[in-house]
């Protein structure tokens, strides 16, 4: 599998609940995501896999359970705590900026690391002109890391669909996270551009040590990729363990052939 | 004309380098843009960084004479890793870096590579994909670490870690690099190139550094090149113009060399540094053409009216001002104006702004596009070369250009036409001999020295300058005995802007017929604008408005044809537009983008088979090979169309001047 070292747990998720109403989202979920490992989450439509992202990175509040970050542990997280405290995500649907450029979205990404005031930006000198520098720095590393010179002054609205998913991944690289979750990094791309970004999130993954947590639902990336699988179907935990076993797992060749649903 | 060009004791790249760190060691050598921002390395800079480069690779084993495959886009590493290579006596051979494994295969173990200098992961992939297959290749150098550490053989080297070792060496053997300099001679092999190959294998080209040296420097003293030179590298480092325009002429000159960014980023790094003297083969010039023209009918109608306004005048004036042709002060006022409002900001944006030279060479230009550079200032002129003598044969003298010729010999070049109409010369830059291949050396150049070019052609009667129709083996004829150019049928339909590529059949034939590739930019435009819908190339390439608009464009051609008594029955009957566009991984085109038409032939029998038939519509299935080196299958409906035949003139063209 991959060559990266894995450490011990970075995220604990445990027992966690969220309804929407009637609705039962996520069921008794718990598992754990571990410092440089690549954590998949799989499952049918619906089966909450977004959710279960939104839960960590404290868009979504779980009515039970709780989560533990980095020995930290809490009910709830806002999402600007979750981000300062170095979980970065990109997005199923893409949500960049469109109208500004490719550098300027990465750029937003570094604003967590910016600590000078808008009165010193404004004007642009002293420390917060320094401090642009280095931030620049970081992002035309960032560009130069997922090969997008090319568009670095181009706005992102009038790119290609792959481009702009790569663009967000670089946002979300921006902010160097300890904890980055992709939410279906590779739908909708053609079989090349998965490729590239197979190989970004490896390369992530590898040079920076970032932990990754990953839905997909491209079922051979996902084994080639991750070092743990955990399937979700209809907000209930399926199967947890590497992806041979749960390749193997019958509960979720069932869910997936639509045995017990009538959903694929 | 400049004293130092006349020393005759730099007959080598390392003593040309010394050279110049005497000369000018503080004025910049090589530049790239990092992070965004353009890094220099003055000629100082990039000495130190070629002698610790030279030093790695002899305490890694590289020894006079043996072979270093050089890997990768244009970076300044990899052309330092030539002179590091050429101080120790060692041989470079830059192979095109989009090949893929196993035409590399070939290279390497033909060419007796021991050490290979990549550039990045995706050819170290390569190149231990294909070690297995190349015995003599013991070294693997890479330039990017990236993705590359977990790779631990340890025939692989990190360029930086060569480097280091090169910097201990150099230490504790003070005086090698200067031994193995000065040991260097002009009649040793400064480099092999491989020819693209539009027959069988490719060949290694052997060039002695005097062959490469001198022509580079007649070739800077006919157009009066200085150190002051802006030059961007972006052509492949294997091609002989990119190793004489980027690396031969800067070393002999002492200008500076710049390589982009990203392969992906070439137009807005040629903006930025603005080159003075530019190479580039037709179909960029034809690119950007379609880009400005595509951009200017989505512009505002004021802004159209302005371009096509000063354009007729640049059209009018704009070569006679160039030429240095007397026009009306009214005509010159005017194009003046133009300059400041289309001209200039049109070249800006193009990179052309300082550009006082500018190349093309290796297929035809068409004139409406050639007209279209040089009417804006540029002095664009086409020569004629070839691999085997370092590129310079023809050269088009400043004011007397044409877009039909090639110009008169180089600098030091004699040429003569053979009985069967074949192109030969002789010049100081001929080639010493195919690397291990006496029979094509003999069969290629005389025991005088006179080399085949394999194209046939005349010199103009008018001006004396060469004219080309062909090559020679495809100059062919028809059943009725007419004389059959298919090369100079296609260059007439790759003039429209709407055929990317054509191949054109008759050779023993009753008649001529044609391949169409259209070009998606410009028909899908084109539909675009006529609020025609379609999916892909493929759906617009087979719908009839297309056909008829590819048809108009050979009925052109024909009626074109038809004026000319010897080639008039050539005139093209019959065409079919391809399901896809030909392409170098499937082997229709070169790497240089060559249509190999015999291959092509091949490959769609049926589709010329059909041709040659009454069918209007053909059923095809085509094997398809994406970039990662699988493959696909493509089936396609095909339809065939008529064109329209024009009686020929009688009256000869000579005649009727």
């Amino acid at each position: 599998m991959n060559e990266h070292s894995i450490g011990g747990e970075i995220l604990k998720v445990e027992n966690i609940s969220l309804s929407f109403g009637i609705m039962k989202v996520l069921d008794d979920i718990s598992f754990d995501i571990k410092q440089g490992e690549i954590r998949s989450i799989i499952g049918p439509n619906g089966a909450g896999k977004s959710s279960m992202l939104n839960v960590i990175n404290g868009f979504y509040h779980p009515q039970e359970g709780s989560i533990t970050f980095k020995g930290e542990t809490r009910k709830q997280m806002a999402p600007h705590v979750a981000a300062s405290h170095g979980i970065a995500r990109t997005f199923q649907n893409i949500a960049l900026f469109k109208g500004m450029s490719t550098l300027d979205n990465i750029m937003t990404g570094r604003n967590l690391k910016m600590k000078t005031n808008l009165f010193w930006q404004a004007l642009h000198i002293g420390p917060a002109r320094a401090e642009e520098l280095e931030n620049r720095e970081a992002a035309e590393k960032i560009i130069d890391f997922l090969d997008i010179q090319a568009i670095r002054k181009k706005p992102v609205g009038k790119l290609p669909y792959g481009l702009q998913k790569r663009v967000e991944l670089g946002r979300a690289l921006a902010a160097e996270p300890e904890l980055l979750l992709l939410d279906e990094p590779m739908a909708g791309m053609n079989s090349e551009e998965k490729e590239d970004m197979c190989r970004f999130v490896l390369d992530v993954n590898a040079e920076f040590g970032t932990t990754i947590a990953l839905i997909e639902h491209d079922m051979s990336v996902v084994m080639d990729l991750s070092d743990r699988v955990l399937v979700l179907d209809y907000g209930k935990q399926l199967a947890d363990g590497l992806p041979d076993k749960v390749r193997n797992n019958q509960d979720v060749i069932d869910a997936y052939l639509g045995i017990p649903h009538e959903q694929a | 004309m400049d004293q130092k060009y006349q020393e005759t004791t730099l007959d080598t790249f390392p003593k040309l380098l010394q050279s110049h760190v005497k000369l000018r060691p503080g004025e910049d050598a090589n530049r790239e843009k990092a992070l965004g921002i353009w890094q220099s390395w003055s000629w100082a800079d990039a000495a130190i960084e070629i002698r610790a480069l030279a030093c790695g690779l002899a305490d890694l084993g590289l020894k006079r004479g043996e072979k270093l495959a050089i890997i990768g886009d244009n970076r300044p590493r990899l052309y330092w890793s030539m002179t590091a290579a050429q101080a120790l006596g060692a041989v470079p051979v830059p192979l095109y870096q989009d090949a893929v494994a196993d035409e590399m295969a070939y290279v390497l173990d033909n060419a007796d590579v021991k050490f290979a200098l990549v550039e990045d992961q995706e050819q170290v992939d390569k190149m231990l994909e294909i070690r297995d297959r190349c015995p003599t290749l013991e070294h693997i150098i890479f330039d990017d670490t990236r993705g590359l550490r977990h790779y631990e053989q340890d025939f692989l080297h990190d360029y930086e870690k060569i480097q280091q070792a090169g910097a201990e060496f150099d230490h504790d053997h003070p005086d090698f690099y200067e031994q193995e300099v000065a040991a260097g001679s002009g009649n040793e092999i400064s480099i092999m190139l491989y020819t693209s190959g539009t027959t069988g294998h490719p060949k290694g080209v052997m060039l002695s550094n005097d062959n490469v040296i001198i022509t580079a420097r007649n070739g800077i003293i006919r157009e009066g090149l200085t150190s002051k030179e802006e030059v961007l590298a972006y052509l492949p480092m294997a091609w002989v113009g990119d190793n004489l325009f980027s690396y031969a002429q800067s070393y002999v000159a002492g200008f500076c060399v710049s390589c982009p960014e990203d392969a992906t980023t070439i137009a807005s790094d040629l903006r930025e540094i603005g080159p003075t003297y530019y190479f580039a083969p037709p179909r960029v010039y034809e690119n950007m053409l379609t880009q400005v023209m595509i951009r200017m009918e989505d512009a505002a109608k004021i802004k159209r009216y302005i371009f096509s306004y000063f354009m007729e005048h640049a059209r009018k004036v704009g070569v006679k001002i160039l030429n240095r042709e007397p026009v009306s002060l009214k005509d010159s006022l005017l194009y003046k104006l133009g300059n400041i409002l289309v001209y200039g900001p049109l070249k800006d944006v193009l990179g052309l702004r300082r550009t006082r030279l500018a190349y093309t060479a290796g297929e035809a230009i068409g004139p409406e596009i050639f007209d279209f550079y040089r009417s804006l200032g540029i002095n664009i002129k086409q020569l004629y070369g070839q691999t085997e003598c370092m590129v310079f044969i023809c050269v088009q003298p400043d004011g007397e250009v044409f877009a039909d010729t090639v110009g008169t010999p180089a600098i030091d070049v004699e040429i003569k036409i053979d009985d069967n109409g074949e192109i030969m010369y002789r010049s100081p830059g001929v080639f010493q001999s195919y690397y291990k291949n006496p029979e094509s050396t003999a069969s290629t150049k005389t025991e005088d020295g006179w080399v085949h070019t394999g194209d046939a052609g005349y010199f103009d009667d008018n001006n004396g300058h060469l004219k080309i129709i062909d090559r020679a083996k495809d100059v062919g004829k028809l059943n009725d005995g007419t004389l059959f150019a298919p090369k100079y049928i296609e260059n007439k339909l790759k003039f429209f802007s709407f055929v990317k590529e054509a191949v054109v059949y008759g050779n023993e034939r009753d008649f001529s017929t044609a391949f169409i590739n259209i070009d998606l930019d410009a028909v899908g435009n084109w539909a675009e604008r006529r609020n025609m819908a379609y999916s892909g190339y493929i759906d617009l390439a087979g719908q009839d408005e297309v056909y008829q608009l590819i048809k108009d464009c050979i009925d052109k051609v024909n009626q074109d044809l038809s004026q000319d008594s010897r080639l008039g029955n050539s005139q093209i009957r019959r065409f079919l537009i391809l399901h896809k566009e030909l392409d170098a991984d499937d082997g229709e085109l070169t790497r240089t983008r060559k249509v190999r038409r015999n291959f092509v032939g091949d490959r769609y029998e049926i589709l010329v088979d059909a041709l040659y038939s009454d069918r209007s519509q053909c059923h095809v299935e085509t094997q398809v090979t994406f970039e990662d080196g699988r493959t696909g299958m493509l089936e396609a409906d095909i339809k065939i169309w008529d064109a329209a035949i024009y009686p020929v003139n009688s009256m000869t063209r000579d005649a009727a001047a």
